[in-house]
């Protein structure tokens, strides 16, 4: 376990370098940054070469990306350009998107897994067909469409909630916003739990233990559950990084500052640092998350061994 | 969540004016006037006078500073705000007079060396400020700002102090309307603090306006109260503005018909079409001073002829202004017809109809006029936009369905759409382009002058189609140099002509500001710039 541990430790280097080095060449071949700043005029060449020297976009590409990654060893991120510090736009927006994360993936687990290991049960019930059936019409729709209708309607019509989020941004706001991120995801793990669990439900070590005379709860939860959530912990895992990553549109219908406002204000800005500061975090987000997954198996399937 | 302690089902308008109360979460505690909230955005530069270049940072600022001169929220006409007088006798040397008993809200007495120092600090190319070019004008500029190189000397040759009260300035040229530049917030004057201690001043900037900052959370909100001690006349009427950063101008809108939003001043296209039943007269939509016009690449050859002159002109008329802006922007825009704005007032140099039939519907005339300039250059025009921002996708497309249209073509026009701004700009910047492009002019100060020298005299520092007329740029040196300013206006208006002869570009439509406001709000009122003058609100 230990020597499986350092090896995926290690093999998590060059996917970082690799990645971040991709996001790197992308934002910075896309143009001169610079050119944007001045509003509708051009800047005027002096101030312009100014900035560029400053921000050290006057070098070559790969010079800039050695310099970035070694400044990244000491925690910095560099300067955005409206003159605060990376990090500490990190700081602000990476908590409030962690706790959206954290609202989704808790609603993913109680509401896809519950529903999930019902209609796995219950299969061919008029309950389990509306579940199956609701759970393709909300895969079907955009979450851009769920998010704004439930806005307009819990938010102005029904005046249930404030349509959008305070800067705080505390988890009794976020429910809505954190149930219309996860609402694809979680239509997924129902059905994939539900799959799963009509599959091992017929299985020989179901029966077995059916005929052990174990009381159903005990088959349930120990036997069926535990093997059927192998391919249900994969989604969830590498959901996490994809939610985070994903959260722009969320993020905009529901005012929240966070890493996909930050993002979005990145990008249409083309403020590499921001930019490239922000993707970097979520790659290491992406490789610790299916790092765990990994980790969970053996837990979940002691079969399951790591050399 | 803010859970509502009523849960009813009221229509939508009802709603906001029930909500109000209940859930308006800068509703008071101030004792006194109330506080209303506004919509904002992250301002996308330091906070500094001489480094906002956009509406965001500009509101901020607008509020918490008072400038030599202040534009009339009205008229558009700049006033006396900190100056007591500014006299000239030659239209180039100017001496600039205070009012005493002003000071920064932190108690320090305003001098001339308030102002001197800020725009020494604005000027230099060391201090990075994107707006320096404002200072252009002022002798020693070039020592200061070198387009090459490094500076020679850190103060501008053409300001000197002559006591606390006085200052003079000298310009490079004459240049007759140069006092009503200064209430543009690069001018503004700032407290020693800025320079002692930078990073703390721009954690919370201080200034002189009606308003202080009380907090500033950096992308989220900025609360601004009413400063108490406020010398001038336009004090606030209102105990304060709290400015909510929006990710999105449509969640500020349903936060408005939520009652959590008092003031919303950028409807979005999106909601145009239902916001007088949402609304009703608490909805405002008022021609700002922008101008959208379409430049072409002078420095392609091909688009410096005399053939292409009348194939410019034909492109003009086939353009059909009333029902792009009828059926694309629900009447937000004016169709143009001529180059300025109508918020500069016909005293200020705006003339109706200065156009002339060049800028009127005209399908028939128009192909014929493009056959005889020889058709379009490169038998294809394409217009290169932003794709980014502004919803200009929509627009191009149909000024091409006019011209194809006009030209029985279908291929005739296409848009041309690049990624980002910045893309679009560095096109721009590098003379890359071969036809026509978007170019949006939002004037910096209510003047005809900066509607028209900044992009279309030779060289100029926004003339990005670099087009350039010997008669164009003599008219307006000598509307610089009048000290009469009708007259001025009326050398202005001949330049005016020179550009519509040679259709140096296609004016399309004026552009509207527009607001929205909750019942608490009264006296709302957009400036000429389209931005709400904050201090006239009245709450509750």
């Amino acid at each position: 376990m230990g020597h499986y541990l350092i090896r995926r430790l290690l093999q998590m280097i060059p996917v970082f370098i690799g990645a971040t080095l991709l996001i790197f060449l992308m934002v910075n071949v896309l143009g001169d940054p610079v050119a944007g700043l001045c509003g509708d005029k051009s800047c005027d060449p002096a101030t312009a070469a100014q900035l560029k020297k400053e921000f050290g976009l006057d070098r070559p590409v790969l010079e800039q990306y050695l310099t970035y990654m070694g400044h990244l060893v000491t925690g910095d991120f560099g300067t955005a350009f409206n003159g605060q510090k990376v990090i500490d736009l990190m700081s602000s927006a990476f908590p409030v998107t962690i706790r959206l994360t954290v609202v989704a993936v808790l609603l993913e687990i109680v509401l896809g897994l519950g529903l999930g290991l019902f209609t796995g049960l219950s299969q061919g019930r008029v309950l389990d067909s509306a579940i199956l059936l609701l759970t393709l019409v909300v895969i079907s729709i955009p979450t851009f469409v769920t998010g704004l209708v439930l806005q307009l309607l819990l938010g102005v019509e029904w005046s249930w909630i404030s349509p959008s989020v305070s800067t705080e941004a505390p988890f009794s706001e976020l429910i809505v916003p954190g149930l219309v991120l996860a609402s694809v995801s979680l239509a997924y793990v129902t059905r994939l739990t539900r799959t799963s669990i009509a599959e091992n439900r017929r299985s020989d070590y179901v029966r077995t233990a059916v005929a052990k005379g174990l009381p159903r709860r005990r088959v349930v939860t120990r036997h069926l559950l535990r093997n059927s959530l192998i391919p249900v912990v994969t989604f969830i895992g590498t959901d996490i990084g994809a939610l985070m990553g994903g959260a722009i549109v969320t993020e905009r219908i529901f005012n929240i500052h966070g890493v996909g406002y930050q993002l979005y204000q990145g990008i249409v800005r083309q403020n590499s640092q921001t930019v490239v500061g922000f993707v970097t975090v979520l790659v290491l987000v992406f490789l610790v998350a299916s790092l765990l997954v990994d980790l969970l198996y053996a837990v979940l399937d002691p079969r399951i061994r790591y050399a | 969540m803010r859970v509502h302690t009523y849960a009813i089902w009221p229509a939508l308008t009802t709603a906001v004016a029930l909500t109000l109360t209940g859930c308006s979460g800068s509703g008071g505690g101030d004792g006194g006037a109330a506080v209303l909230s506004a919509v904002w955005g992250d301002p996308q530069n330091p906070l500094e006078p001489a480094n906002t270049n956009e509406v965001e940072g500009g509101k901020v600022l607008g509020m918490i500073f008072r400038g030599l001169k202040e534009y009339d929220p009205k008229t558009g006409k700049a006033e006396n705000a900190v100056a007591r007088s500014i006299t000239t006798t030659d239209s180039r040397t100017f001496t600039v007079k205070l009012k005493k008993g002003w000071k920064f809200s932190n108690g320090e007495p305003i001098t001339a060396h308030s102002f001197v120092d800020a725009w020494n600090y604005g000027a230099s190319l060391k201090s990075n400020q994107k707006n320096a070019y404002f200072f252009g004008y002022i002798e020693g500029y070039d020592k200061v700002h070198p387009d090459t190189g490094k500076q020679t000397a850190d103060s501008l040759s053409g300001l000197k102090v002559v006591n606390d009260q006085t200052f003079t300035i000298r310009l490079t040229q004459k240049f007759s309307t140069f006092p009503d530049t200064l209430g543009y917030v690069a001018f503004a004057p700032l407290p020693k603090a800025f320079f002692t201690d930078h990073a703390a001043w721009l954690a919370k900037p201080v200034g002189d306006g009606p308003y202080t900052i009380e907090s500033y959370t950096k992308g989220a909100q900025m609360q601004l109260r009413k400063w108490d001690g406020y010398p001038g006349a336009d004090k606030a009427e209102n105990g304060g503005v709290d400015l909510k950063v929006y990710t999105d101008n449509n969640t500020a809108y349903t936060d408005l018909q939520a009652g959590n939003l008092d003031l919303v001043d950028d409807v979005p296209a999106q909601q145009l079409t239902h916001v007088r039943k949402d609304l009703g007269d608490r909805y405002l939509n008022t021609p700002a001073g922008i101008i959208q016009t379409l430049a072409f690449p002078f420095y392609d050859n091909d688009w410096n002829t005399a053939g292409a002159a009348k194939v410019r002109k034909g492109l003009s008329m086939a353009i059909n202004r009333a029902q792009i802006t009828k059926t694309i922007f629900q009447n937000t825009r004016t169709p143009a017809t001529d180059w300025t704005s109508p918020v500069l007032g016909a005293s200020g140099g705006y003339k109706e109809g200065l156009c002339g039939d060049y800028c009127d519907y005209n399908p028939t005339e128009a192909k014929q006029l493009i056959q005889e300039g020889g058709g379009i250059p490169g038998g294809q025009l394409k217009i290169t936009y932003n794709a980014d921002t502004g919803s200009h996708k929509e627009w191009v497309d149909a000024v091409c369905n006019s011209i194809n249209n006009v030209l029985g073509d279908d291929k005739a026009c296409v848009g041309s759409p690049v990624g980002t701004f910045a893309d679009f700009r560095n096109l721009i910047g590098q003379d890359k382009l071969t036809g026509p492009f978007r170019a949006g002019w939002q004037m910096d100060y209510p003047l005809i002058q900066d509607f028209l020298q900044p992009l279309y005299y030779t060289d100029a520092s926004s003339n990005d189609g670099k087009w350039s007329h010997k008669k164009f740029d003599k008219l307006v040196d000598q509307a610089n140099a009048q000290t009469d300013p009708k007259k001025a206006v009326q050398l202005f208006q001949q330049a005016e002509g020179v550009l519509r002869d040679d259709m140096g570009a296609i004016p399309l439509w004026y552009q509207n500001g527009s607001a929205g406001w909750s019942g608490r709000l009264s006296h709302v009122a957009l400036d000429p710039f389209s931005v709400p003058v904050y201090n006239e609100i009245k709450v509750g």
